[in-house]
């Protein structure tokens, strides 16, 4: 259909036939102020704060539900509306407490900003207010009934948005108010996202109440630190010190989604248990020492069994930058000359780049989820694992009718809408798949999300039923961490360098360094292999980057205290190979980002590795590594650029077996998640999900 | 949770009314059949309701909260409802009411000692034509006076 001409406030506008008005005058700049509309969401006209007049129309009408047609004069903003406006502000205020010097919403409250434009300050009301109590429904969400316009934003997000459901509204008229759905408190994802959208403060966090105002933060807009989605989280920082975490402003590929770790756990950042000093063992003790004297004693002893031919094992992280293991990996292969270089592996992106090699668009980014006309999910709880990815299939589902396909061990939060749900014994996940054969042949296209129960050879079967399905197909490899496919695209691999090209010498994997009694020094870079595997080599120097004294740290000989994500710049990829930027937001005393450590290190050392600017470091991986010579400005300018497909084969020798997910929950996140407050008191910690 | 044999054929009935998927608008009549038999809705209850519709319990929790018909607690046998909306109000509804309170010793919503009689004010139940309006369960009583109204209790008091 042809687009309708209409004009609004005398000006022009074109739009697609069955655009609402609302949103026709927003793509043209003209504000329509609204309450409970809001955008990807049903439609709910309670407020009637978007009242316009329409020519001809003997009553104003509700802009947020009224579709623009051919001709339509519109006025946004005459007398007449105004005066109604004014006249509905009033009746929202009139139980409404006027407490905003000390409300948190004070500053960015959308019933504020409207009293101030439209000068409702006054109301002819003298009735006593209705007041409710302020309730704690959990520790994240608190609901505080006066302040509440019964917008139903938050019972649709919660709703529509996540599949969760958990709130409802009690009673009506005056008394109406909203209802956690387990009597007194909550049982969910403590996601926040109804704290976010409420256009008030009727619903606050547990983190950020009375703590401080909008305008007195600065806003770090920087990657979530926790799972490998690669949410883009804007932290409100005053004093170096994060306050609080949401994406209001939609930037990053997340809109304004977030989890509960996106949102609330940044608190690990000034756990008292925070390393804020280098430690070293003397007399058998670790002592907090200078850092010269931590970074000599280090250097000495690399220098040492570097110089008698010894043995190195460095091991790396899946939450450290790309910039870090880039300078890892160089710092081990050039530097110490060993190709013992290894990381935590969580899904086999290896294998599938192989099985993929050549061929552009066949790697799927966080867009394609909520555009992709079917999706396959194999073997990952993603409402669980992959909060992101979750929240993206339901809005695709939501707003474009995706079909979706799941094969899982148990019931997952997608059974609700899934065209077919499909249990399935641990290995049987693609035999499963080819029952679906049929059906998703018929689809245009599809997007195909696959755990760690898909790896090695099962990888390449999966590609090839992929292909014999005739449509166009893209995959997604889930990974567990922040940067776990940075991690392998920057080559900590014993078989692999940056960009998955093959070594010279294939050194030893993690388990292998473990278990070797003649290690001479295990490098240990904000991972904790030793809490779950025994050290073999008794006699071994152990220097351990980390932000908490974890088992590893323990048994170490030098600990660095080492900056957060947090507390550093530098780039991560996410599962789908995106590429993202970090900003510092918080400031920790005594502490040093990874890069820094490893840089002083190798000046200590005597070596040269080059610069160690995170900007400096990022050029070299555009420039060298495979892939990565992403567009520059979309990632200086906080966007997110997909790593390009490898156009080779890449030989592949890792064990399948290395290959295994640490298996999170929406309130775990490793060790991370351990010094997290606010992961650590909800009551559904740890483990458990709220399920259809 | 368990209803009588008649109810669940009743239930069955009303659940096909609605077209497949749509089954959860059986909500506010199962509610209130059930509520009949039961006596008010329970914590059981609604958890039985939602599993049976495929409905969150706060969804149930939702319907209870706006439909004053809908209650949490048992009433007395005889439930009598007292229109004041404006029919019956121009009528002499409110009067009514307040009789109503000091023949039976009980206020809005509450329940006699022996259980036999709770009074509600109600709003309107569409009888205009014959107001002031009585709703005892669901038997209508038309044109109510004071005089009219004793009479009613002290025939019901009698049935016991
Ligand atoms: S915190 Fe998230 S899951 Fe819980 S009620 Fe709010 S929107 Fe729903
Ligand atoms: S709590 Fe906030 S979002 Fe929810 S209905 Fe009330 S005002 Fe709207
Ligand atoms: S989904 Fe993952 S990346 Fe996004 S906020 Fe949650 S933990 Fe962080
Ligand atoms: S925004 Fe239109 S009625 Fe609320």
């Amino acid at each position: 259909m042809p687009d309708v001409t209409l004009t609004i406030n005398g000006q022009a506008v074109t739009a697609a036939p069955g655009t609402l008005i609302i949103e026709a005058a927003r793509r043209h700049g003209i504000e329509i102020p609204a309450f409970c509309y809001y955008e990807g969401y049903s439609l709910q006209a309670a407020c009637r704060m978007c009242l316009v007049e329409i020519e001809k129309n003997p009553k104003l009408q509700p802009g947020c539900t009224m579709p623009v047609a051919e001709g339509m004069v519109v006025l946004t903003e005459s007398p007449k509306v105004v005066e109604t406006r004014k006249a509905m502000l009033e009746f929202l205020l009139s139980n409404h407490p006027l407490d905003c010097p000390v409300c948190d919403k004070g500053g960015e409250c959308e019933l504020q900003d409207m009293s101030f434009r439209y000068g409702a300050g006054e109301s002819r009301f003298t009735e006593l207010k209705v007041h409710g109590e302020e309730q704690q429904w959990s520790p994240v969400v608190y609901y505080d009934p006066a302040r509440c316009i019964l917008c139903y934003r938050c019972v649709r997000v919660c709703d529509e948005g996540l599949g969760v459901t958990a709130l409802g509204t009690q009673n009506r008229g005056v008394i109406s108010e909203i209802i956690p759905n387990a009597g007194d408190h909550l049982v969910c994802d403590e996601c926040g996202m109804c704290i976010d959208i409420c256009p008030v403060g009727a619903l606050t966090s547990g983190t950020y109440r009375y703590k401080s105002r909008p305008w007195e933060m600065n806003h770090v807009g920087t990657i979530c630190a926790h799972c490998s989605d690669g949410c883009k989280t804007t932290l409100a920082v005053r004093d170096g010190e994060i306050l609080r975490g949401n994406n209001r402003d939609r930037s990053g590929i997340n809109g304004e989604f977030l989890c509960i770790k996106g949102r609330y756990a940044f608190d690990f950042v000034r756990h008292p248990e925070r390393l804020q000093s280098p430690l070293l063992r003397v007399n058998g003790e670790l002592q907090p020492v200078s850092w010269s004297e931590a970074l000599s004693a280090a250097a000495a002893k690399f220098n040492e069994v570097k110089a008698r031919g010894g043995r190195f094992g460095v091991i790396g992280a899946t939450r450290t930058t790309n910039e870090e293991n880039y300078f890892l990996q160089k710092f081990a292969r050039q530097g110490l000359g060993t190709a013992n270089i290894d990381h935590r592996r969580s899904g086999d992106v290896v294998t599938l780049l192989d099985a993929l090699s050549g061929r552009a668009n066949a790697l799927a980014t966080v867009e394609d989820l909520y555009t992709a006309k079917a999706a396959l999910v194999i073997g990952s709880d993603l409402a669980q694992q992959h909060p992101l990815f979750a929240f993206q299939l339901r809005a695709n589902w939501r707003h474009h009718q995706l079909t979706a396909y799941v094969v899982t061990p148990g019931p997952v939060r997608e059974d609700l809408y899934a065209a077919r749900a499909i249990r399935s014994e641990a290995g049987k996940e693609l035999e499963a798949a080819a029952s679906l054969r049929d059906d998703l042949a018929k689809s245009q296209d599809l997007v195909i999300l696959f755990g760690d129960a898909i790896k090695g050879d099962a990888v390449r079967r999966l590609v090839e039923f992929g292909d014999s399905l005739g449509i166009p197909v893209k995959y997604l490899c889930l990974v567990d961490y922040a940067n776990s496919r940075g991690a392998m695209d920057m080559g900590l691999l014993p078989d692999l360098g940056p960009g998955y090209q093959p070594t010279q010498t294939r050194g030893l994997n993690w388990r292998e360094m473990l278990a070797d009694p003649a290690l001479d020094v295990l490098w240990v870079v904000g991972e904790d292999p030793l809490e779950e595997t025994a050290l073999a080599s008794a006699n071994a120097f152990v220097v351990v980057q980390d932000l908490f004294l974890t088992e590893t740290a323990k048994r170490a000989d030098v600990v660095f205290p080492s900056a957060s994500a947090y507390e550093k710049t530098g780039t991560v990829t996410n599962s789908a190979g995106q590429v993202q930027r970090l900003k510092q937001a918080a400031k920790v005393m005594g502490v040093k980002p990874d890069l820094d450590i490893m840089g002083l290190l190798a000046k200590e050392m005597g070596l040269n590795l080059g610069i160690w600017i995170p900007d400096k470091v990022f050029e070299e991986i555009r420039r060298t590594v495979r892939g990565y010579n992403v567009a520059l400005p979309v990632i200086a300018t906080g966007g997110a650029a997909q790593t390009g497909a490898a156009d080779g084969r890449i030989p592949v020798t890792v064990p399948p077996e290395l290959i295994r997910s640490a298996g999170d929950t929406l309130f775990t996140s490793g060790t991370l998640g351990r010094y997290s407050g606010m992961l650590r008191s909800v009551m559904e910690a740890p483990g458990t999900l709220y399920k259809p | 949770m368990t209803f009588s044999p008649e109810l669940e054929a009743r239930f069955a009935r009303m659940l096909r009314n609605y077209p497949p998927g749509r089954q959860k608008g059986a909500l506010i009549p199962m509610l209130l059949y059930a509520q009949d038999e039961t006596g008010a809705v329970t914590p059981e209850l609604v958890q039985e309701v939602a599993n049976r519709l495929s409905v969150k319990p706060v969804e149930v929790e939702e319907v209870i909260g706006f439909y004053s018909m809908l209650r949490r607690k048992p009433m007395g046998k005889y439930h009598v409802q007292v229109c004041t909306n404006i029919s019956c109000l121009l009528t002499g509804g409110e009067e009514l009411f307040e009789h109503a309170c000091r023949k039976l010793g009980i206020g809005n919503r509450e329940v006699t000692p022996d259980g036999q009689f709770s009074l509600e004010e109600v709003e309107c139940m569409g009888a205009c034509s014959w107001a002031p309006a009585v709703e005892v369960n669901y038997d209508f009583h038309h044109k109510m006076t004071p005089e009219k109204f004793d009479q009613l209790i002290d025939s019901l008091a009698k049935r016991q």
